[in-house]
């Protein structure tokens, strides 16, 4: 008796140690990211200096004289992520108050899954839909446009990103209590005064951290921009023209042959650094907002 | 006194007006997104017009747009899925049983909850990096479907975890109770009480997540997919492609007979997604009506 | 004195899916009069009150038969907007519920929607003297609301109601959710208010019934058991079930 019984134990002590090293291991991938990312940034910033990387305004470290200041594959990947957002923003956001506010019940459950198909996409596919659909109806209108355009890439993410913001937001506003808004209907509000006066400011931090969770994986986002946003680093603000994200030239430095320990290598790795630490910070006050808006209510 | 009707003037006709003129605008941001969707379907069904057969299906990639087909890359999607699927399943559910049964509420655990959340968000061109880095140089596994199959497995990994931690949750505290009363240990509880009713959850999120990992482009660039694969991976070991690198290889080709090829793939790609989502959809509809039982 | 009726409700049905929770109620509310509404949990005093100014509307699932005049109207009838009603037709809500904005938009927030002409200001100040809050509000008027204690907000939004300067006002069991003592502010408030405007009370709270209002309808289960001056049903009740209510004797 005694001896089962101490088996018993023991199995279950096993098992309670074997679950736990599961819950480790996304710990461990945390670590595992910092470190290797880490590793080889610290080698190129020993030829590279941390100035010229943050400072330069030239990024050719694929010919030479090399440069490696990173500002023109930051400008990239902001043209295409401030696109993305002008397109994404008001979109989500108007969808998430028709689908909170104003839908009926049919409706809703007819567009809901519209949403999650939409959001289920590969991006691979919505950058082939950037490069052979959405490219060629920009050039149609704007002649001058480059075949590889910040335009395209920017719109089609942005409609990737639609059910992102649409739904975080329509959580937000769901959450606000009926009773606020009984309390302007009893005012004579319209339903329109209704949601921007009042489900709107109440439900203002998870629209926010929408966006900003939006924006972070925008930021991140790397086949769309791949396929249809070009591989030129330029420092401009036209989004007619062919630029290079941050997340494309990794995927240039990758498909290419530039062995370990070269520079060039190397430079995927500061790069892929400076995506981590921004998507990272992003999420991170995303999330944080989140929470405490969850907690008012 | 005052009379109410000469302090305000409510304008209530414009009032509505303009609540209507909003409605509409608020539901056509919602039928953009349907129009995008079949402008979608529509554009890759007429560009893979005729070139969809079973040559296609049954065929090796080649230079010849006619001759090109994703054969290898649909068994290396398929194959990576197995690895991606045996990796990251039981990790998941473990993380998840051991936050939502073991673990006491304390400021490790949240530390952990909230580096999961964040793990969700980090770009999968990182995860690409993380699995270069480790798999394919320190543990030395190199350009292999295995290394290709774990980094996706960590990609997905956070997702399965928290929607299985989602469906733990949800079976009701009292059975776990009932099951002590009988004289159940914690971990008989768990194997024969919690996860039982947690499974449609679980399968639901694991389908979710595979479905997600089959779409993924990013993260198996550095990992090195090779796009031109002339036998069919026969080991954990060996090179390999997937569907979405395949379909970004023809995509990035000036030609358009690529282009068609490409979106062939991409009906398939997105036919394959299409049973998984339906499946995931048959599941939680099923689940849903058991919690509502409950 | 004559008295005028200001809300008349005739052979009102209403239903929620399939269940009928008001059958054919009968009812007339007397201006700047205070009417109680009161039964027993669940008869149905919300769902009657609602359909005074069509809140019921938001209800999900809610079906109304019959008709609810208002100074001799149908508010029922399709061509009025039930904003319109809303506006006219003041509500206050069992639990408080101000706005998360400040004290003062909170009052300001009925007049800014509909057009005030006058000084908002002045407006504010003048509801929440009203309310009998302003002279604990005056020096914080941009707090947040959530500021307050529970009374208080309570108070709050019968001044945010009467910012519109409404001929009704719906309360919804005003008092449930507040201490005695608030409980006793807001009672002196309504008897206040009665010069004003026209107040229809809701509670289960039979001596509440008894200390404010000058009506009484007695509600059970969707059917109107009695109605008549408070002071005579108090004392000689005409139905068996209304003595079995106020004496305590009911279920
Ligand atoms: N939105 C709704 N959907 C379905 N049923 C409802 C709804 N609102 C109320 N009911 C039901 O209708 C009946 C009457 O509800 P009502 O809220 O009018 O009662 P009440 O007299 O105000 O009760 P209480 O004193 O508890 O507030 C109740 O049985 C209630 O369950
Ligand atoms: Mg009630």
């Amino acid at each position: 008796m005694v001896d089962s019984a101490g088996k018993g134990f023991r199995r279950e002590k096993g098992v309670e140690i074997l679950l736990a090293l599961a819950a480790s291991v996304s710990v461990l991938v945390t670590i595992g990211i910092v470190v290797s990312l880490f590793s080889e940034t610290a080698g190129f910033f020993k030829e590279v200096s941390v100035k010229e990387f943050f400072t330069g305004t030239k990024w050719t470290p694929l010919f030479s004289p090399a440069h490696y200041g990173i500002a023109p594959l930051v400008a990239g990947t902001m043209l295409v992520t401030v696109i993305a957002m002008i397109v994404a923003a008001p979109l989500g956001l108007a969808s998430a108050i028709y689908l909170s506010e104003y839908a009926p019940d049919g409706v809703r459950r007819l567009i809901k899954p519209v949403l999650e198909i939409l959001a289920g996409i590969p991006t691979i596919v919505y950058g082939y839909f950037a490069l052979t659909f959405v490219t060629p109806i920009i050039r149609a209108v704007f002649p001058q446009t480059n075949v590889f355009n910040a335009l395209s890439a920017g719109i089609v993410m942005g409609i990737m990103l639609i059910p992102m913001i649409s739904s975080l937001s329509e959580d937000a506003m769901t959450a606000v209590p009926n009773s606020l808004r009984e309390a302007a209907y009893a005012l004579g509000a319209t339903k329109l005064e209704v949601s921007y006066k009042v489900v709107i400011p109440a439900a203002v931090s998870g629209i926010v951290a929408s966006f900003i969770l939006a924006f972070s994986r925008a930021i991140g986002e790397t086949m769309i921009v791949t396929l249809a946003a070009g591989s030129t680093p330029k420092l401009t603000f036209n989004p007619l023209d062919s630029i290079q994200t941050m997340t494309a030239f990794i995927v240039q430095v990758m498909l290419g042959d530039a062995p370990f320990g070269s520079i060039e290598y190397k430079s995927v790795y500061a790069v892929a650094s400076v995506l981590f630490v921004v998507t990272l910070s992003l999420n991170l006050i995303g999330t944080w907002i989140v929470r405490r808006y969850k907690e008012v209510y | 006194m005052i009379r109410q009707d000469e302090m305000f003037s409510p304008g209530l006709q414009n009032r509505q007006r303009r609540n209507r003129i909003f409605k509409w605008i608020f539901l056509s941001a919602n039928l953009l997104g349907l129009v995008v969707l079949a402008a979608l379907l529509v554009k890759v069904m007429r560009d893979s017009w005729g070139w969809l057969d079973l040559q296609f299906i049954s065929s090796f990639p080649s230079r010849f747009p006619e001759k090109a087909g994703i054969l290898p890359a649909l068994y290396g999607t398929v194959y990576l899925m197995i690895i991606t699927a045996v990796f990251a399943i039981p990790l998941g559910i473990g993380a998840a049983v051991f936050l939502e049964e073991y673990a006491k509420k304390s400021k490790f655990l949240s530390i952990i909850q909230v580096n999961i959340y964040n793990l969700a968000g980090i770009p999968s061109i990182v995860y690409g990096i993380l699995g270069l880095t480790v798999f394919v140089r320190w543990m030395m596994l190199g350009r292999s479907l295995l290394a290709g199959g774990l980094t996706m497995g960590l990609l997905i990994l956070p997702v399965i975890i928290v929607t299985a931690q989602e469906a733990i949750r949800a079976v009701p505290q009292s059975w776990r109770h009932a099951s002590y009363a009988l004289g159940a240990s914690k971990w008989q509880t768990i194997r024969y009480v919690v996860l039982p009713s947690a499974l449609p959850g679980i399968l639901t999120g694991i389908i979710l997540a595979l479905s997600r990992a089959i779409g993924e482009t990013a993260p198996l660039i550095p990992i090195g997919a090779l796009t031109f694969i002339r036998v069919i991976p026969g080991s954990l070991f060996d090179s390999f492609t997937v569907l979405p690198i395949q379909i970004y290889n023809w995509t990035s080709r000036p030609q358009d007979d690529f282009r068609a090829i490409a979106a062939a793939g991409i009906v398939v790609l997105l036919v394959v997604l299409l049973g998984m989502n339906s499946i995931a959809i048959l599941l939680r509809n099923k689940y849903q009506g058991r919690i509502k039982e409950v | 004195m004559t008295l005028e009726s200001i809300i008349s409700v005739r052979n009102l049905h209403v239903s929620y899916r399939d269940r009928k929770v008001l059958k054919g109620i009968n009812l007339d509310i007397y201006k700047n009069r205070i009417t109680a509404i009161m039964g027993p949990s669940g008869c149905g005093k919300s769902t009657l009150l609602r359909c005074m100014n069509r809140m019921i509307d938001l209800s999900e699932g809610a079906r109304v038969g019959g008709k609810v005049l208002y100074r001799g109207e149908n508010i029922y009838s399709p061509k009025i907007d039930p904003a319109q009603i809303r506006f006219r037709i003041g509500m206050v809500f069992q639990k408080p519920n101000p706005f998360p904005k400040s004290i003062f938009e909170n009052v300001a927030f009925g007049p800014r929607i509909n057009g005030y002409k006058g000084d908002l200001s002045a407006l504010v100040e003048q509801s929440l003297q009203r309310a009998g809050l302003w002279d604990e509000v005056k020096d914080r008027l941009h707090e947040n609301a959530y500021m307050l204690s529970g009374g208080q907000q309570q108070r709050l939004c019968i001044a945010r109601a009467l910012a519109l300067e409404p001929e009704v006002l719906l309360l919804d069991e005003p008092c449930s959710a507040l201490d005695p003592i608030s409980t006793m502010h807001v009672e002196e408030l309504i008897r206040q208010l009665k010069e004003r405007l026209t107040i229809v009370i809701v509670t289960h709270n039979i001596q509440q019934a008894a200390r404010v209002a000058d009506y009484t309808a007695f509600l059970l289960q969707g059917e109107l058991v009695e109605f008549g001056e408070t002071s005579r049903m108090f004392t000689v009740p005409k139905d068996k079930r209304t003595e079995d209510f106020i004496t305590g004797r009911f279920g």
